[in-house]
């Protein structure tokens, strides 16, 4: 298999770049040793996109999340993808935070992002649940919430649509030269390439490694959060934060685009690139850490806990540099926090730097063509679509109602859902409150039927995730 | 629009008795809303038997027993809507519908809520570890192995003691699994004391009362989970770790009323049964909204939720026929030692010769006393030699000595000198 250029990493970043170079004629491949696009960091985080006043002057990160921060909304409708400007509250408690928050603003002024200084009390009619000695807030109205999976999937099934090719279940195991330029060995045999672009994540430093020897390590750092549920959608309706100290930018509380909280996260070196795991510590230190900038928190409504790992770097700026001695091979490493913000303007900045030799195509699509949200319709709306399609209104998912007219949309659309996992992070279902309690079973069931394969095979994530073991012929096979 | 003087949500067994009971009391216009393809709910997947010794004298699997009320609800001609979801339920009774015919909205007069419950999750209760494939609630396990005919594991670990855990011990070791043991956060089961014996006891599967998981290890698929020792106050006791190699983790950590309706409908829920607070007529604070079965209160026993749905049937038929007009009675008070009361008010307290108050003691008692009080004044002692959290209890008060009520009507209960 030969490819111009191959994209090691199918996360928001490597979805970015597949949808900005596949304006290009030329082939272009996708690998992640992933079963779904966006399955690790890019699945894990804060989903927001920030203002871009935090980072510090001179830095990629600053340079790249204004610009990113700025294409958002514009891709978000080109894509279809859901974004919410909720806008973030910096909420200062002590006057030794002055300066920092001077700073903050100076910053933002600089940089053109718009921002408001609050009193306490004017905070409070927008936050009732600030904490009591909150004494001044920073608000930014630019800061946004995306799905971060949903913007990569959007943005990848548009390049597929170009022409670009993805293979999930794809590990790149080592990596030689050749006289065209580069063959990689990978899980699924070799794969010639002329350009690599490594935005693998985590592993982003030992993909490098497999071409030149680079002294910078990933530092997989461990977030832990709570996820509430929609019976505690106004807790609060910005992204509210305490200003951001040497360890980074505190405990967030952020109304996520499906009107549930996200509470989190807590920052960890874990030295592994598998432990998501969590923790009493960690989970803990949320509980009391939250403290400092909100009250009343509803715990009681938490749905979930789940930790992610960011692909930090020692330098703390993302590092986006060609590999020493290789004018074809890139490497993107310490893409963490701003990283989602910035993706777009990542993608564009990688296409400034590779000065690729192929002529732009006389005709690509920018806009993805999946429109079609049932959610969206009117009750009589409704009504008349599943007249004509009666699978939207069988009803799988009770928590979010979701139906199987959704879910069966989801499997059949390009880079479609194939596992329990992949039809969640598309369509929800499992997402509410029983957490897939009464519609995982019927999620499989429809999996099985669509896909053409045994119910033992289908799979809730990885390879080896299998939901249920073996056929004993129940419904009526017996 | 279409117009109908009774929706009963859901058709389990509080929907299907509350149908019922409806008709007997002449009310002919009533449609039973069921989300899956069959009348009885939760009930088609307990296929194990021990229903019905209350309504029957006879020990019915949960099918079995559904299928008398399907029967009764079907001769009765009670129309039920399958594979029908309700979507949206607003504070003037119109119900948004959705089947595979389409998507419709009902206006009712009455509406019957029994929905039922949800199974507390792993998320919930937050137990710290991985999130591999091979942990399930207990109640999702028994629809896999009993309804789908799955295998979902060959070693596996129970946490919690509930029903649904202590059942699927025995279900999954008949199905050819190795259930190395249960842990139970409590000093004493949340289960049936028979459940115990015949699930548990039987089959040699060690109960480890005072101990919870406290880590899950393994990705993709459930390798280890670590159970600890916990003190007094719930607090794991470093050094007592046991670990249990297993692929399968089931929860039974508890039952919550799936009230998802109801709150958008903007009625108020009682924060201790996590149900709304209703009357003697099973009626809730909005006039002609009625709820029944475990969306009410979890019950331990199908025989009391077929009860609680002839009473509210019996309620919304009153109700429809204008005879529940003036409220005026009292509240009820959980006093020491018990966790709620049901019902919350009493509305009519002439209207019928007795009235049955539902509760439950927050911790296992034995030699005690229930005490039925109004103010400081005793209406009732009932000595008991032993109460169980697990176990719901009744107290049957008749219509002269509740019209009389000045205060509120407290139930408590006291160690026996």
């Amino acid at each position: 298999m030969k490819y111009n250029i191959t994209i090691i990493g199918a996360g928001i970043i490597g979805s970015s770049i597949a949808y900005c170079l596949s304006k290009y004629d030329c082939s272009i491949l996708v690998v992640d040793k992933e079963n779904d696009i966006a399955n690790e960091v890019s699945m894990a985080n804060s989903a927001i996109v920030h203002a871009g006043h935090d980072p510090e002057d001179g830095t990629l990160k600053a340079l790249l999340n204004v610009e990113g921060n700025r294409m958002y909304p514009q891709l978000c409708e080109d894509i279809g993808a859901r974004i919410r400007h909720v806008g973030a509250y910096t909420v200062m408690t002590s006057p030794e935070q002055q300066a920092t928050m001077d700073a903050l603003i100076k910053r933002a002024e600089e940089r053109n992002i718009p921002y408001e200084v609050l009193t306490a009390e004017e905070a409070r009619k927008e936050e009732p649940n600030l904490a009591d000695d909150v004494i001044k807030v920073l608000s930014l109205p630019s800061t946004a919430i995306i799905i971060p999976w949903e913007v990569a999937l959007k943005q990848m099934q548009v390049a597929v649509l170009n022409g670009t090719e993805v293979k999930l279940n794809c590990e790149v195991k080592a990596i030689r030269k050749n006289e065209n330029g580069y063959v990689l060995e990978t899980s699924q045999g070799e794969i010639e390439t002329e350009y690599v672009i490594n935005c693998a994540g985590l592993y982003a430093d030992r993909i490098a490694n497999m071409i030149a020897p680079l002294d910078i390590h990933t530092n997989p750092r461990r977030g832990e959060y709570f996820v509430l549920s929609h019976d505690a959608k106004d807790f609060v309706h910005h992204i509210v934060y305490p200003i951001p100290t040497d360890k980074g930018k505190g405990i967030l509380a952020v109304p996520t685009v499906d009107e549930n909280i996200l509470l989190g996260p807590n920052a960890e070196e874990t030295g592994s690139c598998e432990a998501i795991n969590t923790t009493s510590s960690g989970l803990g230190y949320i509980r009391q850490e939250l403290a400092r900038s909100v009250k009343n928190v509803p715990f009681h409504h938490t749905i979930r806990t789940f930790a992610g790992l960011r692909p930090s770097i020692s330098t703390k700026d993302f590092y986006i540099k060609k590999a020493e001695g290789e004018e074809n091979f890139l490497n993107l490493l310490g893409i963490d926090s701003p990283g989602i913000a910035s993706a777009p303007a990542i993608a564009r900045y990688v296409d400034d730097l590779l000065k690729l030799p192929y002529e732009v195509k006389a005709s690509y699509e920018t806009k993805n063509p999946y429109r079609f949200n049932f959610q969206d319709l009117t009750p009589e709306e409704k009504d008349a679509y599943i007249k004509e399609h009666p699978a939207y209104g069988n009803i799988v998912c009770r928590c979010e109602q979701i139906s199987e007219g959704e879910i069966i949309q989801s499997i059949h659309e390009v880079l479609g859902a194939h596992s329990i996992k992949s039809v969640k992070k598309r369509v929800r279902p499992g997402m509410g409150k029983c957490q897939g309690g009464f519609c995982q079973p019927l999620v499989l069931e429809i999996l099985a039927r669509e896909l053409k394969v045994r119910p033992e095979d289908v799979l809730y994530d990885q390879i080896g995730s299998n939901v249920v073991l073996d056929w004993k012929g129940g419904n009526g096979n017996a | 629009m279409r117009k109908v003087q009774c929706v009963i949500i859901g058709g389990g067994s509080a929907g299907l008795a509350a149908a019922v009971e409806l008709k007997k009391n002449g009310i002919d216009d009533l449609l039973i809303l069921e989300k899956g393809p069959e009348p009885g709910g939760i009930l088609n997947q307990c296929i194990h038997n021990g229903f019905g010794l209350h309504e029957f004298k006879e020990e019915l699997s949960g099918p079995a027993y559904a299928e008398r009320f399907a029967d009764q609800a079907k001769e009765l001609g009670i129309p039920i809507e399958c594979n029908t979801t309700v979507t949206a339920f607003y504070p003037d009774k119109t119900i948004e519908v959705s089947n595979s015919s389409g998507y419709e909205i009902i206006q009712a007069e009455a509406v019957v809520l029994a929905m039922g419950c949800q199974e507390r999750t792993a998320g919930q209760i937050q137990i710290p570890g991985m999130r591999p494939q091979g942990v399930y609630t207990a109640g999702t396990a028994q629809r896999y192995v009993n309804i789908d005919g799955y295998s979902i594991g060959k070693r596996v670990f129970i946490l919690g003691s509930g029903d649904i855990g202590l059942i699927m011990a025995r279900r999954m070791t008949l199905e050819g699994a190795k259930v190395l043991g249960i842990a139970e956060l409590m000093p004493y089961s949340n289960g049936l004391q028979r459940n115990i014996v015949q699930c548990l006891k039987d089959y040699g599967i060690p109960l480890y009362l005072s101990h919870t998981v406290t880590n899950i290890e393994g990705f993709p698929r459930l390798n280890k989970v670590t159970i600890t020792e916990v003190d007094a106050n719930r607090r794991p006791i470093p050094g007592t770790e046991k670990v249990f190699e297993v692929d399968t983790l089931l929860l039974s950590v508890g039952l919550v009323p799936d009230n998802t309706l109801t709150v958008e409908a903007g009625i108020q829920l009682d924060p201790r049964t996590r149900g709304v607070e209703v009357n003697e007529y099973c009626e809730s604070p909005m006039p002609g909204v009625f709820a029944a079965g475990n969306v009410l209160h979890v019950h331990d026993l199908v025989d009391y939720v077929t009860a609680e749905g002839r009473k509210a049937g019996r309620g919304a038929a009153k109700y429809l026929k204008g005879e529940l007009k003036e409220r005026g009675g009292f509240p009820t008070k959980a006093g020491n030692g018990v966790g709620y009361v049901l019902p919350q008010r009493v509305d009519y307290p002439k209207e019928d010769p007795t009235v049955e108050f539902s509760f439950r003691v927050r911790t296992p008692y034995k030699n005690a006393k229930i005490v039925v009080r109004d103010g400081d004044t005793v209406l009732k002692e009932i000595k008991k030699p032993a109460l169980l959290p697990a176990e719901m209890e009744k107290v049957i008060l008749p219509n002269n000595v509740l019209a009389n009520i000045r205060n509120e009507l407290t139930i408590e209960v006291k160690e026996a000198e």
